[in-house]
């Protein structure tokens, strides 16, 4: 029935900035196919790409339960069911938005305030990062952003908005930080290369590393780009994430101490990862450039909240002592998931980066590798996909210059899974080793099919059925319609 | 029309700098009346009456009645794990229950003369989200969608503000009640030719906002051959398809696809919402129903950056997919919005005031070309100002709504109740006869 649609298109929708033709969806497609279950499927694929924040939900759903008129549509609630669903103001409820920006100051130790009027509504961090590119970028404008990055950073900033991401490579020598030379460097090369920097984006606390930024580092970066006269966009979506020293220092902080053209200082939030809510699309843009915030607030039509939501949020994110248990309680968990977890991939011989905050680990497999490239980093990633039976996220599809770093999500998951997975990596490395003692000095073909059984990964005995079915080689790229390639870095 | 390009202010972009988002527009200044003097029966009779909100009030009790009935339902009760999964669940497919509610809702409007699939659906945050989308993914840059004037004076911000395609106007008027004609059609597509501006596709509301009517069987087929011919897109926004006052007076293009086996069916794109039929606009429902493969994988990757929140789909999946519930909502509600249109037509007819027949929506489109000495844009600029500020009643001019023929007004009788409905049209009767006199005494 072709009427010659692929034509008919727009450039935008015929392009392939959706960026979900990559072959790491392949992750994504393994765990779709061989879902792990405790009990009805124990030896599938655990899921360890999805940074979702699991730990707490007990937590929600007891405000819930307790707080029944915080809902329209419980009996207690549905007096206000009428003046909330006519409610499309894209000011936002603005009960909503004088609770957003307390919790925002709450999860920042109370250290800034931030102004209710300044908050603007976007669908999701997602929604929130694409909108600030449309205020602040043209078509072809650039952006530099400190990598190994979100991935998805190459659809929300780029796909609609015509920017460009410039990637400014952080090195594992000096723990992946952020250099004002790289910087530099980057702004330098884009000059001669003709192309318009209007800004820096980044994520603090960090994904992929789970690290946050220091004082000095965050006062260096204001320096930068206030001298540069380019704008800062910080995604602070990780903020309430931190479960140990240092503490978190928000951009909002450093600019009450730095002296800097606040007309260039954005930030961008979302209750996905905090309050571990994604599905409720809570994004926020937070602007201290009047024009933006004006900007944005009409462009907000676009992704509004949904009035039922910021309903509910508004009475929760209120509620000071359940707001306080909450951010404490979440946080210890945290804490002690992460503990847990790296102690348990140090055991297996497995180092990661050293980090204070997120929802995942930055591994270092780089002894693990063939061959110290990329194409042995996917070698090593189809192993993992594959036999081990764990999704993981390749350090490449974040970006990362140096090859051999996965990240490894540990907070969507139970404490069984966690310590199966664990296993199973603990066998995998000691099997790795194993064989990389036996081959020693023989050349691997990149080609070749590494030749132990995924029998080995499995806790129990064996049978037939747990051969994998899908055969390394078959990385094709699929046309299916999967949001999974996203869902490998989310 | 065109985007401006100004001097960017502290480096922002030219979108953000542009005035497409439209709300310079002298017309805001009827909202900052309301908003300043807003009429309330018991605290202040005498002041501004909003009728330039097309929003449904007029069937809440059902829905608040149903909400009641069946709090376990649409709350998570007391599973512990449903709202943890609705919580986390992102996925931009949309939950299937939610779909496939949408889906048997969409149905049921059109009397089961149409069916939808579920996997065709596509969820965005409202109607506004689900136009922009479709205009990036049909269209770039330059590129012009061609819409029959008057028009909803939102699509010159939803349609062109950030994706930088153009409007170019299919005329119509009066002569033959606002009906859209082959010629007219041809005409536009001619004009924009004549711009070197590139078609991608023909964008109409059925119901029509702000006409208030259907549009015929007839003259859809005539669209449906139009865009067939040209090779480009048909977008049918049919978001006030549940407020056509009766079931078989809207025909839906779905229904003429249906009967012609889906033949050129790739090029049809469907826009529905739950804001006006339901009257929940705070909830942000929108969805896009596009029978191209194509379009839908790519604007359901492109639904990443407005999807509808879990927990509204979630109530939303359970009130729609209550059959009982959504055919008795659906006649009452067509049932009382006829009876508040003839309310008002009735009451503008004794004011004098000559309405377009209309069959649907949640508004009239009124005559008042009679009360301007000349047919000019100022003209009504000023009898709108007097309207406002004399009357103390926000209505929306049709120049707002690129209306050629100046002199018509959209008056909604939706949002308020039947009192003050009935001080409104008071007012335009007093008016209206204060005018009267006025003409004989000079």
């Amino acid at each position: 029935m072709e009427f010659k649609s692929s034509q008919i298109l727009s450039k935008l929708a015929t392009s392939d900035q959706h960026a979900e033709n990559s072959p790491y969806f392949d992750g994504w497609k393994a765990y779709d196919n061989d879902p792990f279950h405790p009990t009805q499927n124990p030896h599938g694929v655990i899921q360890m790409g999805l940074a979702e924040n699991q730990l707490s939900f007990d937590l929600i759903e007891e405000w819930i339960k307790k707080n029944p008129v915080a809902s329209i549509c419980t009996r207690e609630g549905v007096d206000a069911f009428k003046d909330i669903a006519i409610f499309q103001d894209y000011h936002g409820l603005p009960e909503f938005r004088k609770a957003v920006a307390k919790f925002m100051g709450k999860v920042r130790g109370r250290r800034v305030t931030f102004d209710p009027d300044r908050v603007v509504m976007a669908g999701g961090a997602t929604g929130a990062n694409e909108l600030i590119m449309f205020c602040l970028a043209d078509p072809g404008d650039a952006f530099l952003v400190p990598s190994p990055y979100y991935p998805a950073f190459d659809r929300d900033l780029s796909w609609r908005t015509g920017v460009k991401l410039l990637p400014v490579a952080c090195e594992s020598s000096n723990n992946f930080q952020i250099t004002l030379q790289a910087l530099e460097e980057a702004y330098k090369n884009a000059q001669k290369a003709n192309i318009k920097v209007k800004g820096l984006i980044m994520a603090n606390p960090s994904n992929p590393l789970g690290t946050t930024m220091d004082k000095d580092t965050l006062k260096s970066l204001v320096t930068f780009i206030n001298e540069k006269k380019i704008h800062l966009v910080c995604d602070e979506i990780y903020a309430a994430t931190i479960f140990r020293a240092p503490n978190f220092i928000s951009i909002s902080e450093i600019i009450e101490e730095v002296e800097c053209n606040r007309d260039l200082i954005h930030i961008v939030y979302s209750l996905s990862k905090d309050m571990g809510l994604p599905g409720f699309r809570v994004g926020i843009v937070y602007s201290y450039n009047d024009t933006v915030v004006n900007c944005g607030r009409k462009m907000s039509s676009f992704g509004l909240v949904s009035s039922q939501t910021q309903y509910l949020l508004a009475s929760m994110l209120s509620d000071e002592e359940f707001i306080e248990m909450f951010l404490k309680e979440s946080s210890k968990r945290l804490g002690n998931r992460h503990k847990i977890f790296t102690r348990g991939l140090v055991e297996g011989g497995i180092k990661c980066l050293e980090s204070n905050a997120g929802l995942f680990c930055w591994m270092d497999l780089r002894p693990l590798l063939k061959e110290t490239t990329f194409e042995g980093e996917m070698e090593l990633w189809r192993v993992i996909i594959n036999d081990v039976k764990l999704n993981v996220s390749p350090g490449s599809s974040f970006h990362c210059d140096e090859p051999g770093w996965f990240r490894v999500c540990f907070a969507n998951m139970d404490d069984e899974t966690m310590q199966i997975a664990l296993r199973r990596i603990r066998t995998f490395v000691g099997e790795r080793k194993e064989m990389d003692a036996q081959v020693n000095n023989k050349r691997w073909k990149k080609t070749l099919r590494l030749s132990f059984s995924s029998r080995m990964y499995y806790e129990t005995s064996l049978s037939p059925h747990m051969i994998p079915s899908i055969s390394t080689s078959s990385f094709t790229t699929c046309s299916c319609d999967l949001n999974i390639y996203l869902k490998v870095i989310i | 029309m065109a985007i401006e390009i100004e001097t960017p202010s502290v480096g922002l972009s030219k979108v953000a700098v542009s005035e497409t988002h439209g709300e310079d527009s002298p017309y805001f200044a009827g909202w900052k009346a309301y908003d300043e003097n807003p009429y309330n029966e018991a605290y202040n009779p005498s002041g501004v009456i909003q009728m330039g909100l097309a929003e449904n009030q007029v069937s809440f009790d059902l829905l608040e009645e149903y909400l009641e009935k069946h709090s376990e339902a649409t709350n998570w009760g007391n599973t512990s794990c449903c709202f943890r999964e609705n919580a986390l669940f992102q996925d931009y497919h949309g939950l299937k229950s939610f779909r496939k509610a949408m889906a048997s809702f969409m149905e049921q409007i059109r009397g089961g003369r149409a069916k939808f699939n579920p996997e065709r659906i596509v969820i965005t945050a409202g109607a506004t989200a689900a136009n922009e989308l479709l205009t990036f993914i049909l269209a770039d840059p330059g590129d012009a969608l061609l819409i029959p004037t008057p028009y909803y004076p939102g699509f010159d911000r939803d349609l062109r503000w950030r994706t930088g395609v153009r409007i170019v106007p299919i005329n119509c008027d009066s002569s033959n009640n606002f009906e859209i004609t082959p010629e007219a059609l041809e005409a536009a597509y001619n004009e924009a030719e004549s711009m070197n501006i590139k078609v991608r596709g023909v964008l109409i509301t059925n119901p029509s906002n702000p006409l208030g009517s259907t549009i015929k069987r007839s003259i859809l087929e005539e669209i449906l051959e139009f865009v067939t011919r040209k090779n480009i897109h048909l977008i049918s926004d049919e978001i006030y398809s549940g407020s056509a006052f009766s079931c078989t007076e809207f025909v839906s293009i779905s229904e003429v696809l249906e009967a012609r086996g889906y033949q050129d069916a790739e090029r049809v794109h469907v826009v529905y919402s739950l804001s006006k039929d339901l009257g929940l606009p705070g909830f942000r429902v929108g969805t896009i129903y596009s029978y191209n493969d194509k379009v839908v994988t790519t604007a359901r990757r492109m639904s990443s950056f407005t999807l509808i929140s879990s927990q509204t789909q979630q109530l939303l999946a359970s009130m729609l997919s209550d059959v009982e519930f959504t055919q008795n909502y659906i006649k009452n509600n067509r049932e009382r919005l006829r009876k508040r249109y003839e309310m008002i037509v009735d009451g503008l007819k004794k004011a004098g005031i000559k309405s377009l027949k209309g069959n649907a929506g949640l508004f009239c489109w009124m005559n008042l070309s009679p009360l301007l000495e000349e047919p000019t844009k100022e003209n009504e600029l000023a009898l709108w100002k007097s309207i406002l500020h004399e009357v103390k009643l926000n209505i929306s001019p049709g120049l707002s709504c690129h209306c050629s023929e100046p002199g018509w007004f959209r008056v909604c009788f939706a949002n308020m109740s039947e009192q003050t409905l009935e001080v409104a049209l008071r007012r335009i009767h007093d008016f209206m006869n204060k005018r009267e006199c006025m003409k004989t005494i000079v």
